[in-house]
């Protein structure tokens, strides 16, 4: 496999908050990663910086920001406008927000095609109706003619998946794509971006706070917490054996039928996400951390917990609640 | 263990008269579409079923902020149609998904959670003060956060002020709905965790409606899955989890991604026929979608069957 994306040590900031405070990622082709954590951890944001869709206010560095070899970071709009909806594209939770009330489904579909690639319009309408029938909706060449509003909500988020793929892109990123949805269209619409990734050699970007969904398609996993990654594994070993403990923390918030009794009480996380400014130190989650010692407060070294397993915490892997802690 | 039914929902019927476009005749969409079930007092019914299915209609039918269209509510043996609001607000009451819409933003907490006191207009004010504070400690929120606004606290704060409000008359039934669909998981388990402390503590019966089947399994005692306006399949928690007789109920189950990984991502095996309520199909309003309908269903509704635990409408049983 080949590395596709590189990101290390991005920051991110709007005036005086960070909202990405040093995150590394990396994506092969053909690979899914999920980025998973509370709202406000910075996902939506890393996403956005590494599509150069940030907002005007934000100011965003980065030691390595790479795509296919090249780097992102010197390029201007035109250039990253070039790559975006053509060799990377993007899937919103809300597909308003890239769906234009005004035209049809085949126009806007057809506008991606024509700006990247040229062609003719006839041409760009077949692999549009083509692509349609791909993220299996039913009567694609009258769907073509209709307009946002009048598709339900799995149907919108088919459409946008299909206008993703319009120019066969390398790299997919998908913001909370099934949030909003029904789990069976959930179930369908997952299976259908699954497919998609193996006919087409798709890197993905998942991101997404449900765990159901990271358990169930990712290759590897991403925790993000106060705009770090707290930890990053395999997804079987990330499961198996969490280590930061934010993601403990995580896992034990959700109710597993035959591993939580029914009515049980159910693992908590006390507080809310903080955030931080750009001279905060120690770790971002002690104020919320069961285990948090004076020693928190200094710099924490990014440990190892096993071949491609790390997590930012200063506990030995394999620790357990309670032991070694102060009296 | 058969407690007296706290609630009674006898055929109801709701429908709305919907235009699609400015020039198409109205139609009639039947949201809620004959559906009649009782509680027990004490009992979790968990209510489930797609968008659009009439869950949050059934909801504000029971709660007498609908009338029906055919059909009657009891609540604690009294029509919730002839009840006194005052009454009905002593008795049930809800809480509501959105901790950011339903809140009012120019309202101290404080205010917020003494709403419903105020307005039975005979508590004297440091009987109310009492109240509220008693209810602010009930559900976690420290009294000083009765000065703030709710624009102010957080989406688990926000559900924690939604439950005073719902529980300072010391009401005996909830109505929780998708009440914390719009948290994290991490707050979303704290406000699960305090309503099963607040139902054994104050004897509360709680209507669940939620998407999140996983949620409904760990709260409910009992689950009804609904289906274009009906109820398809009535058991109890753990027949019905652990044996689901009816078509939907078996996909929908299906569906669920629980945090397993090497699972994959299942086949419900609904196809891709979206039910609308504008367009009931005759017959199983289900066969379009169903994996298993017979040239039958396309005709005949089926009646309702026992099983297990409980109740299913399908030919298959
Ligand atoms: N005031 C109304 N006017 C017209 N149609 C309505 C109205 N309220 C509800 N409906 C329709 O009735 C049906 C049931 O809606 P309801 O809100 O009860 O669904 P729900 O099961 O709560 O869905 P969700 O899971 O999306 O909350 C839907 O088709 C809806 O569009
Ligand atoms: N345009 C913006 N202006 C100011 N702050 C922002 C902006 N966009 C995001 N943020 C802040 O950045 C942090 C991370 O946000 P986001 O990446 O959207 O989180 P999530 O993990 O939920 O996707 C949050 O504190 C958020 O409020
Ligand atoms: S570094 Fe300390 S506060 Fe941070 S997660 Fe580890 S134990 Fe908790
Ligand atoms: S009655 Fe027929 S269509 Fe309806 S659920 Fe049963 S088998 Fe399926
Ligand atoms: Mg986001
Ligand atoms: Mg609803």
């Amino acid at each position: 496999m080949s590395r596709l994306l590189e990101v290390e040590a991005l920051e991110v900031s709007f005036g005086a908050a960070s909202a990405v405070r040093g995150a590394s990622l990396a994506l092969d082709r053909g690979e899914t990663l999920c980025l998973v954590g509370e709202s406000g951890c910075g996902k939506s944001v890393t996403a956005l910086a590494v599509m150069g869709l940030l907002a005007r206010n934000a100011s965003r560095g980065a030691a390595r920001l790479s795509f296919d070899g090249q780097d992102l970071r010197g390029l201007d709009e035109r250039g990253m406008s070039r790559l975006r909806g053509n060799r990377m594209a993007m899937i919103f939770q809300e597909p308003m927000t890239s769906l234009n009330p005004a035209y049809t489904v085949g126009s806007q579909m057809a506008e991606v095609m024509l700006r990247h690639r040229g062609g003719t319009r006839a041409a760009a309408m077949a692999r549009a109706e083509d692509l349609l029938g791909r993220v299996r909706i039913t009567s694609p060449a009258m769907r073509l003619g209709q307009y946002p509003h009048q598709l339900s909500g799995g149907l919108r988020q088919r459409v946008m998946i299909a206008m993703a793929l319009m120019c066969d892109p390398e790299l997919l990123i998908a913001d909370e794509p099934t949030t909003a949805l029904d789990v069976t269209v959930q179930a369908q619409i997952l299976r259908l971006l699954l497919d998609l990734q193996k006919d087409l050699g798709l890197a993905m970007l998942l991101i997404t706070h449900d765990l159901g969904v990271v358990a169930r398609v990712a290759h590897r996993v991403a925790v993000m917490y106060a705009g770090e990654v707290v930890e990053t594994a395999a997804a079987a070993d990330l499961f198996a054996r969490p280590t930061h403990p934010y993601t403990r923390g995580l896992l034990a918030c959700v109710p597993v039928p035959g591993k939580v009794a029914r009515g049980a009480a159910l693992g908590s996380i006390a507080g809310v996400v903080p955030r931080l400014g750009p001279g905060f130190s120690g770790c971002g989650f002690r104020d919320r951390c069961g285990e948090a010692t004076a020693a928190c407060g200094g710099t924490i070294a990014r440990a190892s917990a096993g071949e491609g397993h790390d997590y930012l915490c200063r506990l030995p892997p394999g620790w357990r609640a309670g032991a070694g802690a102060a009296p | 263990m058969s407690a007296a039914p706290i609630i009674d929902v006898r055929g109801v019927r709701r429908s709305f008269r919907v235009r699609q476009g400015l020039f198409a005749a109205p139609r009639h969409v039947a949201a809620i579409d004959g559906v009649s079930f009782s509680v027990g007092a004490g009992e979790v019914l968990g209510i489930v079923g797609e968008s659009g299915c009439g869950k949050s209609t059934l909801a504000r039918v029971i709660l007498g902020l609908l009338p029906p269209s055919a059909g009657e509510v009891l609540v604690d043996g009294q029509r919730v149609a002839d009840m006194d609001r005052r009454a009905r607000a002593r008795l049930i009451q809800p809480v509501f998904q959105d901790p950011f819409s339903s809140l009012n933003p120019r309202r101290r907490v404080r205010d917020v959670v003494s709403m419903p006191l105020d307005a039975q207009g005979d508590v004297p004010a440091a009987e109310a003060r009492r109240r509220v504070d008693e209810m602010l400690a009930r559900v976690g929120l420290d009294p000083s956060m009765g000065e703030r606004y709710p624009a102010e606290l957080s989406g688990g704060q926000r559900q924690r002020v939604a439950i005073a409000r719902a529980l300072v008359l010391r009401p005996r039934i909830v109505v929780c709905d998708e009440p914390t669909s719009a948290l994290d998981v991490s707050v979303q388990a704290q406000i699960l965790n305090l309503l099963a402390e607040l139902r054994d503590a104050l004897g509360l019966t709680y209507l669940f409606i939620s998407h999140n089947l996983a949620v409904v399994e760990h709260v409910a005692t009992e689950v009804a899955v609904m289906y274009l306006g009906r109820i398809v399949e009535r058991r109890e928690t753990s027949a019905l989890f652990g044996a689901p007789a009816h078509p939907y109920t078996k996909a929908l189950l299906a569906s669920v991604l629980t945090p397993e990984p090497g699972l994959g991502i299942p086949d419900t095996g609904l196809g891709d026929a979206m039910p609308d309520p504008s367009n009931v199909p005759p017959g199983c309003s289900f066969h379009p979608r169903c994996p298993v309908a017979t040239a039958r269903c396309r005709v005949d509704i089926p009646a309702t069957a026992r099983v297990a635990g409980g109740q299913s409408d399908c030919h298959l049983l």
